[in-house]
């Protein structure tokens, strides 16, 4: 069911350490209680795409927030504001932790709150979505858009800020779920899927994993030449069957 | 892929941006995904000046192809030039 009426700004939200930060946030028009879902974006930052993929989930009839995780760099245009993170190797993985657990607050506080909350991220942000979903208690569902760095073979990539494979974490996670994964993508490679399903697998998780062909990263990016209309489309139709399923009621 | 990776060349010299001529240290360059280019990967560059804050950037972000081009491009004209003004 969507739900062409909606409603869609920047609002403040309280994040890691309670800072005060800034989120786009989308809801239907319509009265009525609504599951909600938090976006992470990717790593080249909170851009114009990202604020798309909340709409969409608000035309779908879902309440939906996508924290901008660089505001502490800031201020500045998202693009500036990415390439300082970036210059600076990154957000620590402990305050995206913190900033997700904020924007599931700013849902569960608003009055159209139906309950239920998931999570999905894009690139680094299905990593950190893989990693939201072992690290907080409090998430109904997660879905990773390709993830790179779930798995660290290469173990002098861990550091300060990202100091634990999200795949060690495997065991912590709770809630549902999907992973969609091209497989033409070299990060995660098939056989990093194939590796981190074999996991998931080990510990009983309750998980869906759907591979494409002919894709790579990124698939669902309308911007880039990855874009693949029948793969995303059929990616979009498996998001929100797993939500209308694990978010209901 | 989302990487991490940032190459950190330091460079001496100006750029030009929005709010004018600033002087610049340092170039940051990485292939990944770009913000603008209509493209998977892009070679990015992101000139600021460290010693200044780096609060400003001048930026490309250019195909692999158009970079190799770009490399290969500099070193003729600095080839050229410097042997231009040697004479």
């Amino acid at each position: 069911m969507s739900y062409p009426g909606l409603i869609a700004e920047t609002v403040a939200f309280t994040g890691h350490h309670d800072d005060q930060g800034e989120a786009y946030y989308a809801r239907p028009t319509r009265t009525g209680k609504f599951p909600g879902v938090v976006v992470i974006h990717h790593l080249p930052g909170w851009d114009e795409w990202t604020t798309e993929v909340v709409r969409k989930f608000a035309f779908h009839g879902y309440a939906c927030i996508s924290p901008h995780l660089y505001f502490r760099d800031g201020p500045g245009s998202p693009d500036d504001v990415g390439a300082r993170v970036r210059a600076a190797g990154g957000v620590p993985d402990e305050q995206v932790v913190g900033d997700v657990k904020g924007a599931i607050a700013y849902l569960r506080g608003q009055p159209n709150a139906a309950g239920k909350i998931g999570v999905i991220g894009f690139c680094s942000g299905g990593r950190h979505a893989y990693l939201a979903g072992c690290r907080l208690p409090h998430i109904d569902a997660i879905v990773d858009c390709w993830g790179g760095n779930v798995i660290v073979d290469d173990k002098s990539q861990l550091n300060a800020k990202r100091p634990v494979a999200p795949i060690d974490l495997t065991e912590q996670m709770r809630a549902p779920l999907l992973g969609l994964f091209g497989n033409d993508d070299q990060n995660p490679t098939a056989d990093q899927v194939n590796r981190t399903e074999a996991v998931l697998q080990r510990l009983g998780k309750d998980y869906t994993f759907h591979r494409y062909d002919n894709a790579g990263h990124a698939f669902f990016n309308t911007a880039r030449e990855a874009y693949r209309p029948e793969q995303a489309a059929d990616g979009w139709r498996k998001v929100f069957a797993f939500y209308g399923k694990t978010l209901a009621g | 892929m989302c990487s991490y990776i940032v190459e950190k060349a330091h460079v001496s010299g100006s750029a030009k941006g929005p709010s004018g001529w600033m002087r610049i240290d340092t170039a940051n360059v990485y292939f990944d995904h770009p913000y603008h280019a209509p493209l998977d990967h892009a070679l990015a560059i992101d000139f600021v000046c460290e010693a200044d804050g780096a609060r400003e950037r001048v930026a490309v972000e250019l195909s692999a192809a158009s970079a190799r081009e770009l490399v290969a491009k500099i070193m003729v004209a600095l080839a050229v030039g410097e042997n231009a003004h040697a004479a």
